[in-house]
């Protein structure tokens, strides 16, 4: 018998030792495999795992829907509501404009307002641009808005916000950046239709690893 | 006091207890010599029913003084909480004090590749959320033949894994592309901080995900956090049935509240914003969800005026820790050059060091472990002449990919890259031994 095998026969007596005085009967075990330079390695072991474990329970449709507040650009997730423009127009001067500016466009948090540079999305030629980044000249999708001022504005009352409010805050900023018109009203209808100006802009990483750099 | 405890510690019970102990291995052949000895060695292994007599103030590790010579004045005593040496001070640097904040590593402060838990980087968009950990549920719904709601001790309860792995912010670096913000006067913890590694523990998302019974049309999942920013990231099931954990474990303990307690999505090598902390809901789905974070914040504006949509994969990186801003070495002679290696798409396998701006290249010295999509410590022994140098260091990963120079790193990413910043840094070292950053 080699010396490890011994020292691990020893440590295991003492565990099963302590364990059996406080009482908590647990399995110690130690798996040691001869390899062929005279050394021991842990033998890697592959168990079987049942079809379902059973853990967990079914959650019901009351606290899915409790909790299931995403939007996607298909539309789904959007409730039935409407709103404004011009509803907007006085929400966001009273819950939004201290952070983001009268207009959308003076901070002093994200700049959110804005079409320049109208043309050619040159975001990746200087870190100019990168500071004018806007819901009218970068936000592909215009559900976006309504999913994430829900769930996370005001960030001092998240998530306090009724559907009529946040339908209304989409139209106004939507408006300010010149993709709909003033009178126009949304509901979970016409939101998804919406098609904002950076929406082709977007590819696919195309990063892989490998000799070359992308 | 001491008498009543002198009383007691003749009962049988103890005596068994003491013995027991010292089989164990505790104390072990170490004879008792004061009954202030005996009790306090019987309440390490019981500290239910024998009450621990008051320590002087001088015991209790909070403000212990320094002795001439510590063989001649008897230590403290063990406690049930350690900290660190009094002389030793690593700190996060909070950068941003807000809501959506972040705080970044003391790179240079930390040996080897784990960071304690303490000074792991934080970034949070709505700030840190209180969740009691008995009312913490997981569920797990949309295409999947049973929705499910998990609680902490279900996930417990499933197998368990335990890896360990770097997690990176996606904007880690960003200080290294040239703008209005650049100085040379910047620390490794201030350019690069927004990296930690950690063992994970946790549940496999796969197990999870199998339980529930997953559509095999479905081709996304979206995550969702418990925080007031009610964070989401789409991720692809692919990844989730890969390598994915729900993670409640770092470090031997239970998740700190910084990095999602109690239980976080963790993505092996991907950027930090999709590994959803403080992890709520996962709904499977047959689309990407297009939520804020992934279009409107973490995609990488491309030279040709695209922009790259999830990207999700952390580039091989190497940064040097030391010698580094603000250190000033005091002399010329050997100094050994240090840092730290990565790849989010496998194992580092070279390390290569320049001391002289990048014409000549010397491999450096990888320390065991060199684990996947984890951090690999490198060491290079440097005998300093005196004169201005400039140190780099370059790292390759088992895909062939080679960590890309400035020049090419801009050339391809574009001047307005902001993400994923992980070209080659410079330190140059001057005559008087200060190291600046080259930016």
């Amino acid at each position: 018998m080699n010396r490890p095998l011994v020292l691990s026969i020893v440590c295991v007596g003492c565990l099963l030792e302590v364990c059996c005085w406080q009482a908590t009967p647990q399995e110690a075990t130690t798996v040691v495999m001869q390899t062929k330079e005279g050394t021991t390695e842990p033998e890697m072991v592959q168990q079987e795992l049942p079809v379902r474990f059973g853990f967990g329970q079914r959650a019901t449709r009351a606290e899915i829907a409790a909790w299931d507040i995403d939007v996607r650009p298909d539309g789904q997730g959007l409730p039935a509501a409407a709103g404004t423009v011009a509803q907007g127009r006085s929400i966001y001067a009273q819950k939004c404009a201290a952070c983001h500016g009268p207009t959308g466009k003076e901070g002093p948090f994200d700049v959110l307002v804005g079409r320049e540079p109208r043309e050619g999305f040159p975001f990746g030629k200087s870190m100019e641009f990168f500071r004018q980044k806007t819901i009218g000249n970068y936000w592909p999708y215009s559900t976006t808005l309504y999913d994430y001022i829900q769930r996370a504005m005001p960030q001092n009352q998240p998530g306090s916000l009724q559907a009529h409010e946040v339908y209304s805050l989409v139209a106004f900023l939507l408006y300010q950046n010149e993709i709909i018109g003033p009178d126009a009203r949304l509901d979970a209808q016409s939101l998804p239709l919406i098609r904002m100006p950076a929406r082709d802009r977007f590819v696919r990483d195309n990063r892989q690893g490998g000799v070359t750099f992308r | 006091m001491p008498e009543q405890h002198a009383k007691r510690s003749k009962g049988s019970k103890m005596s068994r207890r003491l013995w027991l102990t010292g089989t164990a291995g505790l104390v072990g052949g170490m004879a008792i010599k004061t009954v202030y000895d005996a009790v306090n060695t019987a309440s390490a292994a019981s500290p239910s029913t024998v009450s621990q007599p008051p320590l002087p103030q001088k015991q209790q590790g909070i403000s212990q003084s320094v002795p001439k010579d510590p063989t001649k004045v008897p230590g403290r005593l063990a406690s049930e909480l350690g900290q660190r040496a009094p002389y030793e001070h690593p700190r996060r640097l909070v950068v941003k004090p807000q809501l959506s904040g972040y705080s970044v590593t003391p790179l240079q402060d930390l040996r080897g590749i784990i960071t304690p838990a303490d000074l792991h980087f934080e970034r949070h968009h709505g700030g840190i959320p209180a969740i009691d950990p008995q009312q913490y549920r997981l569920l797990i719904h949309g295409m999947v033949d049973r929705p499910m709601r998990f609680s902490l001790s279900d996930l417990k309860r499933f197998p368990s894994i335990s890896r360990f792995y770097f997690l990176e912010c996606s904007g880690n670096g960003f200080l290294s592309v040239p703008s209005e913000k650049s100085t040379p006067e910047i620390s490794p913890q201030r350019l690069d901080g927004l990296i930690s590694t950690s063992e994970w523990t946790g549940v496999p998302l796969r197990m999870l995900l199998r339980e529930a019974g997953v559509n095999p049309r479905a081709k996304w999942l979206l995550a969702e956090g418990n925080d007031a920013a009610v964070m989401t990231r789409s991720i692809p099931l692919e990844k989730a049935l890969d390598d994915a954990l729900i993670a409640y474990g770092q470090n031997g303990e239970a998740l700190r509240p910084e990095q999602g307690y109690p239980a976080r999505l963790f993505l092996p090598g991907w950027e930090g914003n999709t590994m959803i902390k403080w992890i709520r809901r996962i709904e499977v789905s047959d689309q990407p969800f297009m939520t804020r974070e992934e279009t409107s914040k973490y995609t990488d504006p491309l030279p040709d005026c695209t922009a790259r949509l999830f990207s999700f994969e952390m580039d091989a990186k190497s940064i040097i820790t030391f010698p580094a801003f603000p250190y000033r070495l005091p002399q010329k002679g050997w100094w050994e050059i240090t840092g730290l290696a990565w790849s989010g798409r496998g194992r580092i396998v070279r390390v290569e060091v320049s001391t002289d701006g990048g014409r000549n290249w010397r491999r450096a010295v990888l320390q065991s472990p060199v684990l996947p999509k984890c951090q690999t410590r490198f060491n290079f022994l440097w005998n300093w002449n005196g004169k201005p140098a400039t140190l780099m260091s370059r790292a390759t990963d088992e895909t062939g990919y080679v960590q890309p120079e400035r020049e090419l790193f801009l050339r391809k990413r574009g001047a307005g890259t902001f993400y994923h910043a992980n070209q080659i840094r410079a330190w140059k070292v001057q005559k008087d031994g200060r190291v600046l950053f080259d930016i």
